[in-house]
This record gives structure tokens, sequence and C-alpha cells, in this order.
């Protein structure tokens, strides 16, 4: 009797905490996608509608908004393929080079290993704003302020994603493949490209995914960087469409606006979120 | 045959250095050499008033004297710690609390991915948008209020942005909504890697679900806690679009949502180097000695019960 009764109590026990988790799950759910939700009906609706107040059903100004905002005072068009630019260069060369990087560490062994492998985890902590001055009068002296370069260059040096490529390589990739390689007579760099790049694949899809979003999002940076409204990148219009008298703007073109910036990332991530889901745990992404 | 064999490697080995060539040269010239050059304009003044270009000139520690005598500075960050501390503490709290149903075999959660997909879903949009988002939204004549007249819980619209509570509020929300589904996956994978033998013992003993929690789950989960606070506060202390957007850049009402990079954007914007450069350098600093703190309380508990 005793027993069954514990059975039942632990019983019910388990069903009321299932029903409390999908209760706090499904508040959590809506309080991460009601934001986007309202911002998805209001780019639909023009100025007009919106001073009415809200409702929660979309209308029929899309297009027209998307219109304006193409047409507005804000080159738009251009900073999406700004960004575009920036953010698919610096995916490629940083993934690039930091598996490259990692190769040199893994596979070869010399003098200044060890050094460079403990100096590349203690500078990983360094935040970027932190060299932020020296970094803008570098590049005032060498000629590249306002240009599109300082952005996508620097992307090659990327301790976070060296790090995780690295280990990466220690349970994927073979030495004995690239002993064979070597006896076949390929030289180290065909070896780098032909062999250890193929195998990196998956890593490489990650941290592309992740190295393009944050580029993508990147605003300290740009701002202090691009001074010409055709060069600058998507969040650094945003920026100046806050700082512009903001109750003049159509509120229309304001939120089709802020859709134009977010809305690309999330239709990337929907398709790829199985990948990126799972590459957050395999590697010490930022948290 | 064994000399052979050492030249072909030492030959091999060379390529250490070849393959590394590129990040060195990129690290050196686009963060060593700035670096560098920070902390050397720290003791410089040097900055426009009006037209007239005042300086460089060698001014030792001044720079840093007024920075940490000015008062400004400890307002910052304060601001700064607020804020973070208001949007970690429910980060965690929510990220245990997931991770723990998440990994609970006897829960047996449905949808499990698409929970996953929607909670992490934030963390990836651009901050600064995210934030101009919110800025219309709480607006005076935003949707937020139009809804919360619409249903009767107040009578006229809610400032948000005249506030102290409110600004600060809806950063450190900000920051909660996108950054709780990237702790919760990473706890997550600690609390999955527990061994479930301790688990089944523990069932087996007749510990109830809270009991494993705080005796098994937390104890165990220690480093990876350690690690999410320690990443956490570093990102905390450099918490710089959303506010930024939000406030417009100048961290109003009265300066209460104005962090520490936004006061060094300031400086870097309006060319002051010396004191730009003496910012930096203190938030190297607290950066490099917060880590090292909170890794060590991390690595003492461990070496006692070695």
């Amino acid at each position: 009797m005793d027993t069954m009764n514990y059975k039942a109590s632990r019983g019910m026990n388990i069903h009321a905490r299932r029903i409390i988790s999908y209760v706090v799950l499904v508040i959590l759910t809506v309080l991460c996608l009601i934001w986007f939700y309202i911002l998805m009906i209001n780019a639909t609706r023009s100025h007009g509608e919106m001073t009415r107040g809200f409702t929660p059903f979309p209308s029929t100004h899309l297009i027209e908004n998307l219109h304006n905002v193409m047409h507005g005072t804000l080159p738009i068009a251009a900073g999406m393929r700004n960004s575009i630019f920036v953010s698919v260069c610096c995916a490629i060369l940083c993934t690039y080079f930091s598996t490259m990087t990692a190769y040199a560490v893994h596979v070869y062994d010399f003098k200044l290993k060890k050094f460079m492998a403990t100096f590349i985890l203690a500078v990983m902590m360094i935040p970027g704003q932190v060299t932020a001055l020296g970094f803008l009068r570098l590049i005032d002296r060498i000629g590249m302020d306002d240009s599109l370069t300082p952005l996508i260059i620097p992307s090659i040096a990327s301790p976070i994603v060296y790090f995780y490529m690295k280990q990466y390589m220690e349970s994927n990739l073979p030495s004995s493949l690239i002993e064979a390689a070597r006896i076949d007579g390929s030289n180290e760099f065909k070896t780098f490209n032909w062999i250890c790049v193929p195998l990196m694949k998956p890593a490489i899809a990650v941290q592309a995914i992740f190295t393009f979003v944050s580029t993508w999002n990147n605003y300290f940076t740009p701002a202090l960087v691009l001074h010409t409204d055709t060069k600058k990148t998507l969040p650094v219009l945003i920026a100046q469409l806050r700082s512009a008298d903001f109750l003049k703007f159509d509120m229309g073109q304001v939120y089709a606006m802020i859709a134009f910036s977010i809305f690309p990332v999330i239709v990337v991530y929907l398709l790829l979120s199985k990948y990126i889901v799972g590459g957050v745990t395999a590697g010490g992404v930022k948290g | 045959m064994e000399k052979n064999n050492n030249k072909a490697v030492i030959k091999y080995n060379r390529w250490g250095y070849i393959f590394l060539i590129p990040f060195v040269v990129t690290y050196v010239i686009f963060q060593l050499i700035p670096l560098c050059s920070t902390i050397y304009n720290s003791f410089f003044e040097n900055y426009r008033s009006g037209l007239t270009q005042i300086g460089p000139n060698f001014v030792g520690l001044e720079n840093y004297k007024a920075l940490l005598g000015g008062g400004e500075l400890l307002g910052y960050l304060k601001n700064t710690l607020i804020m973070w501390v208001l949007g970690f503490v429910p980060q965690i709290f929510f990220s245990l609390l997931l991770g723990a149903w998440f990994s609970d075999p006897a829960l047996r959660l449905k949808c499990q991915r698409f929970f996953k997909t929607v909670i992490y879903l934030p963390n990836l949009i651009m901050a600064s948008a995210f934030a101009m988002l919110f800025f219309t939204l709480f607006s005076d004549t935003g949707p937020v209020n139009d809804i919360l007249i619409g249903l009767g819980i107040i009578h006229q619209p809610y400032q948000f942005m005249i506030h102290v509570g409110s600004v600060r509020g809806l950063v450190a929300f900000m920051n909660f909504i996108m950054w709780f589904g990237n702790t919760t996956i990473l706890l997550l994978a600690g609390m999955l890697g527990i061994d479930s033998s301790l688990y089944e013992a523990a069932e087996v003993d007749g510990a109830s679900a809270t009991q494993i929690f705080y005796r098994i789950t937390l104890p165990l989960l220690k480093p990876i806690l350690l690690y999410v606070m320690v990443t956490s506060l570093i990102g905390g202390l450099q918490m710089f679009d959303v506010p930024q957007i939000l406030t417009n850049g100048n961290g109003d009402p009265m300066r209460s949502a104005m962090t520490m990079i936004m006061y060094l954007n300031k400086h870097l914007y309006s060319k002051n180097y010396g004191m730009g450069g003496a910012l930096s350098v203190l938030l190297f600093f607290v950066t490099g000695v917060l880590s090292i703190i909170i890794f060590k309380t991390m690595n003492q508990p461990e070496k006692e019960a070695k």
C-alpha cells in the first residue's frame, strides 16, 4: 500500500512537472518570437494604419514600404551589398587561414610551437574594443580609413576560430593520412589544401556560419571606420536611422528597414539551425 | 638512414613556420601594434578643442588620474555592471532550469529541437537592429503602449525612454533574451556529459528531482558554470550595441544607461586619443584581472578535493 502511494505521488509529480516545463517553455518561446511577429506585421502596414493603433493582422503595404526603403534617404541597397561582401569575405578568409594556423600547430613540430599555442590562447580573451584606438590610428596612417578592407583583412587572425579548428583536428585528422600523402610525393601546401581542408569541411561550415553572422551584426568597428554613406554596412545605417529625427520618419519604412536587416539572418538560421545549434556546444563560442 | 629521416622531418617542420605566417603577420599588424599604440597614446595629451589641436604632449599618468578621479568612469562601470547583473540573473536561472528539463530522461519533453532552435534564435539577430526594434516597439506611440492601453492595464502611454529603471530594464531584458539560449545549450551539453549512473544511483536511493539537481548536477557543473560566468562578464563589460542604439549614444536618462564602451566610443569619435587610450588600458586590465580571479576561484575547490 505504501509503495503504491509512493509510486502514485511520484507519477503525479512527473506529470505536474512536465506541464510546468511546457508552460514555461511556451512562455519563453513567446518572449523570443513576439518581437519579430510584431515587426513582421508592422512592416506590412502603412504609417497611417499604425497611428491608429496595433492590430495583430498583416496589412497590404509590404511592397510599398520596401519600395520606399529602397528609394529613401539612406542607401540601404548599398548597405546590403557592403554587408554581404564583408561578411562573405570574412567567413572565407577567417575559416581558411584559421584552419591553416591550426594545421601548423597541430601537424608540425618546431621550436616556437608551444609558445605560439600558449600565446594564441592567452590573447583569446582580449576584447577588440581595447585595441580599437590603435587600430583606427593605424588604418588612418596606411590610408585604409573609410574603406571595407580594414574590416575584412584582420579576420585572418582569429584566435577563437583557430581554437575550434585545432580541437576539431585533434579528433578528426589522423597523422597517418598526412604521412601517406607525403610518401605519395604531395608537397605540404597541396596536402593541406587537398587532404586537410576537405576533412575539415564540417568544422569549416559551422565556423563560416558563425563568422558570417557575427560580421553581419558587427557595429562597433564599422561605425568608427566608415564615413561615406554608400560604403556603410547595415548596422551603421540602422544606427543612423535611430539618430535621425525619429518622429518625422514614415514608421512603415522604419519597420521595413529593420525587417530587411533581421530576416535574412533568420531565414539562413532556420535553414541551417541543425548545424548551428550543434556547433555552439562543439566549440568555445563566446557566451 | 636515421639521419636522413631526421633531416626530412626538419625539412617538413619548416612548413610549420610558413603556415603560421598569415596569422602572425595579420595579428601583429592589426592587433599587437594597435595594442602597443593604444598603451603608448594613453600617456599623451592629444585632443581637439574646437578648432585647435592640443598635443600630443607627454603627460605621464595624468589621463589615468583624470579618468579615475572624475567619478564619471566609476558611474559608467556601475551602470554596466547593474545592467549585466539584471540580465545575467534571469539568464542563468532559466538556462539551468531548461538545461535540467531538457536533460531529464524522466520528463521526456517533446519538440526539444523546436524549443532549442527558437531560444537560440535571438542570439543571431543583429544587436543594433534588435535595439532599434525595441526602441520603436516601446516608444510612446509604439505597439507595446497600444497593446497595454488596449488591455486596460495603463490609461496613458508609459514613457519607457525617460525612466532610469525602464531603460536599464529594457537593456537587461534584451541581453537576457539574446543570450539565455546560448547559455542553455552550453549548460545542457555539460549536463548531458554527466555520468548517468550517478542519476540512477540517486534515484534508487529515493532522491527527488530537486535533490538530484542540487546535490549532483550543480556541483558537477561548476567548471562549465564558471566558464559561462567569465565569458558573460567579459561580454557584459563590452556591452555597447544595445544601449548605444536604444539611447542614441547618450545613455539618457541622466547617463544612467551609459556603459564603459559607449564612453570609449565617445572619446574615439571625438578623437580624444589620450583619454581613449587610458580608458582602453583600464578596460584591458579589468578584463584580465576579472578572468584571472574567476578562473582561480574555480580551480581552488578542486585542488582542496585532491
